[in-house]
């Protein structure tokens, strides 16, 4: 398993070929309360850097990017049923969706944990 | 993020005790102002169910003095000022020449004797350009008077009375909604106005700025305080159905439109005689073109300012003007402008944002009653 972040605070977790997707926790701090949130359906078939998913805060709406391309496997509908989760978990229970990985290439050049951290705690 | 500060960026008073508090600091109305600390949605329930201390000193604070203020002031706003009795507020509006809304703004008699003086509160976006229209349409005999040596803060909240009643003992008994007074306060003198913009009851406390941070270290001793952000402040006023300008309220914007006629009072309505009174008088008679309204939107998405209200046919027949989550009501609610005839609460609308169509339907402001403390109640 390795998780990469991007510098639009997307995180991906990849696990064989799928990767799971979602906004970091210095995003959701930085985003506030959120009150909705809407995953891409099941089949849709993503570009890396297409918006793939809405999160509406209190304040502002804001896009989530599709760091990879792939098709859609899954999305969370937990936080759809309870967007508050991705204030809570952003980094776990509050994954927005899965992605079947079509190029491993895609993933480099994305930031690693630490590389991640170091970076948006100085933003 | 928050966009750090360009070099027009002004501090308040109060800048480094809300940084000092895990105050959120963004650019608003040209200062640098707490949007959150804790978080909007606590900050707004803390508000409804105890007290919230507000900073809201990039507002306009004004003075106006000299003889004959009330009858110039009637020429650009259209409440009966010269009706308003010593240590009441009114809420009226600045009026263009074609009747449309320069600023929306609360208005004091504050006179003492025979020597008329009106204190008035603007927005602190609009406040500059207030000043330079009422200069210009003000005759040279009224003196008016920028009071920056002034903070301003707002105690809302079912509890607001109570609390201040610790700080100012006596104070907030002998005032019901929307009538204010002086008091002196570890030396200083206060101004004490029962109003707000947030549904409740409350108080807003213009205080010199060299006493701002006592003020409010006062109030925040109290556990029923908490500090509350612009984000809150802006999600309390939208479930009470106040309009903000410059979102809900512009120059091309009537009194009548903004169904504000509340503010047209009586007797002005029957002289007229203020700035666009022609077109304002006809719109009360005939029906605005255009009439702001409250909604509530089906499923959990915010429609917000500048999405399209269409009507069944798919025409746009207005646009949203604010538009958000309301944490009380736990659902989208928004405000925006249609056709007259779309108007009455219960009219279905379909709105779009984004490509993306949502159901909607006109609903009777303000969204969560006010609770306003009125005499006798």
């Amino acid at each position: 398993m390795s998780l990469y972040f991007t510098k639009e605070h997307e995180w991906i977790r990849v696990e064989g070929d799928t990767a799971t997707v979602g906004i970091s926790q210095h995003a959701q701090n930085a985003l506030g309360d959120i009150v909705f949130a809407e995953a891409p359906q099941p089949g849709r078939r993503l570009r890396k850097g297409e918006e793939a998913a809405v999160v509406e805060s209190v304040k502002a709406a804001s896009d989530v990017y599709s760091p990879v391309s792939g098709e859609v496997i899954e999305g969370n509908q937990a936080i759809a049923d309870e967007p508050a989760l991705i204030n809570t978990d952003p980094e776990g229970e509050g994954w927005f969706f899965k992605v079947r990985l079509e190029d491993q290439g895609e993933l480099d050049g994305l930031m690693d944990e630490d590389s991640y951290r170091e970076w948006s705690s100085k933003l | 993020m928050p966009e750090a500060p360009d070099a027009t960026t002004l501090t308040l008073p109060l800048d480094s005790w809300h940084r000092a508090r895990g105050g959120r600091m963004v650019p608003f109305a040209g200062y640098e102002m707490p949007v959150q600390y804790e978080g909007i949605i606590a900050e707004h329930l803390w508000t409804r169910e105890n007290a919230g201390l507000f900073d809201v000193s990039h507002m306009g604070q004004l003075m106006l003095t000299g003889t004959g203020v009330a009858e110039a002031l009637e020429r650009l706003l259209p409440g009966d000022i010269g009706g308003l009795k010593p240590g009441r507020i009114r809420y009226s509006l600045l009026l263009n020449d074609a009747g449309g809304i320069i600023d929306d703004l609360m208005v004091t008699n504050v006179s003492r004797g025979s020597d008329e003086a009106y204190y008035m509160v603007v927005n602190g976006a609009t406040k500059h350009g207030d000043i330079a229209s009422l200069r210009a349409r003000l005759p040279d005999t009224v003196k008016l008077e920028h009071l920056e040596e002034q903070a301003l803060l707002a105690l809302q909240g079912p509890l607001a009375r109570e609390v201040l009643e610790r700080v100012l003992p006596g104070v907030p008994d002998s005032l019901s909604f929307m009538q204010g007074t002086g008091v002196e306060w570890q030396g200083v003198m206060l101004g004490v106005g029962c109003s707000g913009y947030t549904g409740e009851d409350g108080f807003e406390l213009s205080v010199p700025n060299s006493h701002a941070e006592r003020l409010a270290e006062a109030l925040l001793a109290d556990d029923r305080v908490q500090p509350i952000g612009l984000g809150a402040r802006d999600s309390l006023r939208l479930e009470a159905g106040l309009p903000l300008y410059g979102h809900d309220l512009d120059e091309q914007t009537t009194p009548v439109m903004a169904d504000l006629g509340f503010a047209i009072s009586k007797r002005r309505r029957v002289e007229g005689g203020f700035a666009g009174a022609e077109r304002i008088l006809a719109e009360l008679a005939d029906g605005p073109v255009q009439k702001r309204v409250g909604f509530t939107v089906e499923g959990r998405q915010p429609v917000r300012e500048g999405g399209r209200i269409l009507d069944g046919e798919g025409n746009e027949v207005g646009r949203v003007t604010s538009g958000g989550f309301s944490p009380s009501l736990q659902r989208p609610i928004g405000m925006g402008y249609v056709a007259g005839a779309l108007a009455s609460p219960g009219t279905r609308l379909t709105l779009e944002q984004r490509g993306k169509l949502f159901a909607a339907e006109v609903a009777p402001t303000p969204f969560v009653p006010h609770r306003y403390h009125r005499k006798g109640a």
